[in-house]
């Protein structure tokens, strides 16, 4: 009886002690302006905005020394669980006269990605990367399906 | 008594020039009328300061900015969301019952606006002094437990009723702590009426004068108030994820609006109580022996002292909401009938010990 009376004046002094620390924790976000993690998005474009550098956007192939480092070997487009990526492959001869095949051009759907960064993670290359890069939005559907290897001279990646 | 900023010559005034330009009966009438219009403009004018805060504080406590994009860092928010719900259409749903469905959010404003009546703004600034009005106030503010119960039924949906019976169930049950820790107040002061209670506390607040019962009692005011205030962490009559929007799923535009203003007036009453009951109403901070800063605090006008007061328990109960998480039902009548009923009666106990003695 002694001890259900101690226990009943232990969990009004518990509670009052776990809700205090959670109005404190309350308390002190609302007194500290400088934590508040929300962005004035289009008002701080080109100032304040800061995108990690882990976030999954828009998919690029990346360039080594000589061309893309991409082997054409269809391992992202198979990794692809919605169809975004196509590549098509040709055959070329080099010097020594061996024929060998290589990208011809890789097209990429940003209508349909989901940025899930399963292609990335399937290839063997290290030839993909999603950048940071989210201001996506076109009037147009057709320009979204994007061609990422354009040829060497322009450099960017192009509309197909 | 203190040097503050008396009313009664103000309203003397009025009342004299009425009477020496309109007949008797006239002069009741639009003395009635320009009460009416002025506390109706005092609870618009205080709810909308009362959202902006709390949409303001939520943000903050969350770590978001809150509205920011209408008027100066959001300050017209209110307003813009008052004007979008005038244009928007009152749907009745096909198989409500009409009368009930239209009358409910009348009956739950009207309520409110009764419940205003007797409080004191500052010296000689009542529109009604009546000599139960802490009995007069929680009697009529649970009456709009019906507004919500009609509201529920009428609607003729299951989370309507749902809903309203839930708000019926936590009502009934955490009127009684209310009550309970107002009377150990009114033990300590002897008065029922908001004047007296007031008067009582020149010389120091109860929740200053009235030792541990006092602070008890204020402790369990606020957490019973927000109870029948249905907010979080009560709100289970509208719980979003379980039942939509409880009583009022089926209301839009302005009755909607109408259920959204009876909250924030009911929240606006539960404050003014809290202030006027345990932080002194109008009267000043007053520490016994500091003549001196006894002296600075009077300079401070009394209605400044009652809104500030107003706004300390409004953010109480803002504090509350945006920190605890929602409690069940059986946490919820276990909370009030094993712990708070059984506290505020003792507590009754040991304020008339403190009273007598």
């Amino acid at each position: 009886m002694r001890n259900r009376g101690i226990r009943y004046i232990g969990s009004i002094g518990e509670a009052f002690f776990s809700l205090g620390k959670g109005m404190c924790r309350t308390f002190s976000s609302m007194v500290h302006p400088k934590r508040i993690l929300t962005l004035q998005y289009p008002e701080n474009r080109g100032t304040t905005l800061y995108v990690p550098e882990r976030f999954q956007g828009e998919l690029r192939l990346i360039r080594g020394e000589d061309g893309y480092k991409c082997t054409a070997c269809t391992l992202c487009q198979l990794a692809c669980p919605n169809g975004t990526i196509r590549l098509t492959t040709k055959t070329v001869v080099n010097a020594e006269g061996k024929s060998k095949r290589v990208l011809d051009q890789y097209v990429y759907n940003l209508g349909s990605c989901t940025f899930c960064g399963q292609c990335v993670d399937a290839c063997n290359f290290g030839a993909l990367e999603m950048t940071n890069r989210f201001e996506n939005s076109e009037y147009d559907k057709g320009k979204l399906v994007r061609l990422l290897n354009p040829a060497e001279p322009f450099g960017k990646e192009g509309r197909l | 008594m203190n040097a503050q900023i008396d009313f009664t010559g103000l309203t003397g005034w009025i009342h004299q020039t009425l009477t020496d330009y309109l007949p008797g009966g006239c002069v009741l009438a639009v003395e009635l009328i320009a009460a009416a219009i002025a506390i109706v403009v005092m609870v618009v004018v205080m709810v909308i300061l009362m959202i902006y805060a709390e949409r303001k504080i939520a943000g903050f406590m969350q770590l978001r900015l809150g509205p920011m994009r209408v008027g100066w860092c959001g300050s017209m928010q209110a307003i813009a969301d008052v004007l979008k719900l005038l244009l928007k259409e009152c749907v009745t749903p096909f198989q409500a019952d009409k009368l009930l469905f239209s009358l409910a959010p009348f009956v739950v404003l009207t309520t409110s606006f009764l419940a205003i009546m007797p409080f004191s703004y500052a010296p000689g600034l009542q529109l009604w002094d009546i000599n139960i009005g802490v009995l007069y106030v929680t009697a009529i503010s649970s009456i709009s437990v019906m507004g919500v119960m009609m509201a529920g039924w009428a609607s003729h949906n299951k989370y309507s009723l749902l809903g309203a019976m839930r708000s019926g169930a936590q009502i009934v049950s955490y009127e009684l702590s209310v009550g309970m820790s107002l009377v150990a107040v009114i033990a300590l002061s002897g008065s029922l009426s908001i004047h007296g209670i007031i008067a009582s506390q020149a010389d120091g607040w109860w929740i200053v004068k009235g030792h541990v019962p006092a602070v008890i009692a204020f402790v369990i005011f606020i957490i019973a108030s927000t109870a029948e205030l249905n907010r979080a962490p009560f709100d289970l009559a509208e719980a979003e994820q379980e039942l939509t929007a409880g009583f009022h799923t089926e209301y839009s535009g302005m009755q909607f609006a109408m259920f959204f203003l009876a909250e924030y007036a009911n929240m606006l009453i539960v404050a003014m109580l809290g202030a006027t009951v345990f932080l002194g109403g109008w009267q000043p901070l007053v520490i016994p022996g500091l003549d001196g800063f006894n002296q600075v605090m009077d300079y401070i006008p009394g209605f400044c002292w009652f809104f500030g007061k107003i706004f300390f328990v409004v953010f109480l109960i803002m504090w509350f909401r945006w920190t605890f998480p929602r409690l069940r039902i059986d946490q919820l009548l276990r909370l009030e009938w094993k712990f708070l009923l059984p506290i505020s009666i003792v507590n009754v106990l040991l304020a008339a010990c403190v009273a007598v003695l």
